[in-house]
């Protein structure tokens, strides 16, 4: 079946199976790369993009055919102009990361977080971060990543 | 693991859905927020043959107060209960419990409260949460439409009273008057597993402190969630003392069936679920302002 996806404002259009999971759509088809799938299961949450500005969706539990006519935001479109999203640098700053595989699903997950509640606590921020799993960092960091987007937390570098 | 094909097909009303369902039947599974079908068909423990995707149907996605009843659309998620303006109200106190405990906060952004209902699984949050509420079910039917109490709702594990061919328009959940509370108790292994058992409850209280009505009811506590008929009598026109709630208690550990799983024995699930009934009447009184 024929789909029009938008995904990171480039429209796609591909003939695709209706089987065809989201997050193998934008990888192998879109070749955008940074939707990670981790568990496969609607587990783990790396594979987590933004539907239609506010949603977050575990893309190995939709279907490409449900996103036909909507707009995906992927790991890639949160950068613009060369500049990293805030939620991005704060990732840098209080070194959110340490393999990297679970930071994709983790950034849009807090960037819908986001986009419903601009200031959570931090305890919000752990809820909202439940469906998420990571297996270097002890999610400390992530918080911390998350706060600094917000402007609760400077960063590292400017608190010396 | 990729799902076994299927065709696809898009409603834009709920009239075309319905036709969809009506020609295919039994091959027919209707797609709602996918969260619990989908996982499913990848695991092929269902392979449908056609999907009637019903999301794109925005009457469908209404969640309004209408009179006495709270009305649920087939396509209001989770996280729409969750954000509601008048969730804070403790009448709503057993729903907004419930709506912040489903699955993880990401999977509640798609998942739906009616297709949580119309999948039934043992352990599921919204079918304990219908039977304690005393929800109804909408249900469009070749004759009609048709309103189902959850009780004659749930038939068995996975099974409903929506037949092939036929589909589940929304949830209705009566409004509680301002003095009932309730409270979801659930204990799980970690964030997103299958309940190791739950309770829900609803109090009424009359203005002299007694029970007006209660609602109780268990989840991974046997084929489908269950109604604690016994603890729901002992509690009617009662004071909710300590001893009152230690046999409502009692009641809900002889009415739960568990099976024994890497969550716990038989023994431990029983005991957990009259443990969980007694915590949340304690809190659903609290709620209201009483000390046990």
């Amino acid at each position: 079946m024929k789909v029009r996806v938008t995904v990171n404002d480039v429209v796609y259009e591909r003939d695709v199976e209706p089987r065809t999971l989201l997050a193998y759509f934008l990888r192998e088809e879109c070749r955008l790369t940074g939707t990670h799938v981790g568990c496969d299961t609607s587990s783990c949450g790396c594979c987590v993009v933004v539907v239609d500005g506010d949603r977050a969706v575990k893309s190995c539990t939709m279907f490409a055919a449900q996103a036909d006519g909507h707009e995906i935001l992927t790991v890639e479109g949160l950068a613009q102009g060369g500049k990293l999203h805030a939620l991005q640098q704060g990732f840098w700053d209080q070194h959110g990361l340490q393999c990297g595989y679970c930071t994709p699903g983790m950034l849009l997950t807090a960037y819908a977080l986001l986009k419903h509640e601009p200031n959570p606590s931090e305890a919000e921020i752990r809820e909202g971060l439940a469906g998420n799993l990571c297996r270097c960092t002890g999610y400390n960091n992530i918080v911390k990543a998350v706060q600094q987007a917000t402007g609760a937390l400077q960063p590292a570098s400017a608190a010396k | 693991m990729i799902p076994a094909a299927f065709d696809y097909l898009r409603a834009h009303t709920t009239d075309e859905a319905f036709a969809h369902l009506q020609q295919h039947g039994a091959e027919a599974r209707v797609l709602a927020g996918g969260q619990s079908l989908i996982p499913a068909m990848r695991f092929r423990l269902a392979r449908p043959a056609v999907l009637v995707d019903i999301n794109s149907l925005k009457d469908l996605g209404e969640l309004r107060i209408d009179g006495n009843v709270l009305a649920i659309g087939a396509i209001v998620r989770d996280s729409d209960i969750e954000r509601a303006a008048w969730i804070g109200e403790r009448r709503w106190s057993l729903i907004h419990d419930v709506s912040r405990v489903v699955a993880d906060p990401v999977v509640r952004q798609m998942g739906t409260i009616v297709g949580s209902l119309c999948h039934n699984d043992p352990a599921g949050d919204w079918t304990a949460a219908a039977l304690a509420s005393r929800a109804t079910i909408v249900i469009r039917g070749k004759s009609g439409t048709r309103r189902v109490p959850i009780d004659e709702f749930l038939v068995d594990s996975f099974t409903t009273a929506v037949d092939d061919g036929e589909m589940a328009l929304g949830a209705e959940f009566p409004v509680p008057d301002d003095r009932t509370a309730g409270s979801y108790q659930k204990v799980e292994r970690k964030v997103g597993d299958f309940a190791t058992a739950a309770a829900a409850v609803q109090v009424s209280l009359n203005a002299d402190g007694t029970v007006r009505s209660a609602g109780v009811a268990l989840s991974a506590a046997g084929p489908t969630a269950v109604r604690v008929d016994e603890a729901e009598r002992l509690l009617a026109g009662q004071k909710p003392t300590t001893e009152l709630i230690r046999a409502a208690a009692a009641a809900a550990s002889r009415r739960s069936a568990p099976q024994a799983d890497l969550r716990g024995s038989v023994d431990y699930k029983r005991h957990l679920a009259g443990v969980l009934v007694a915590r949340g009447l304690r809190q659903a009184i609290a709620r209201l302002g009483v000390q046990a």
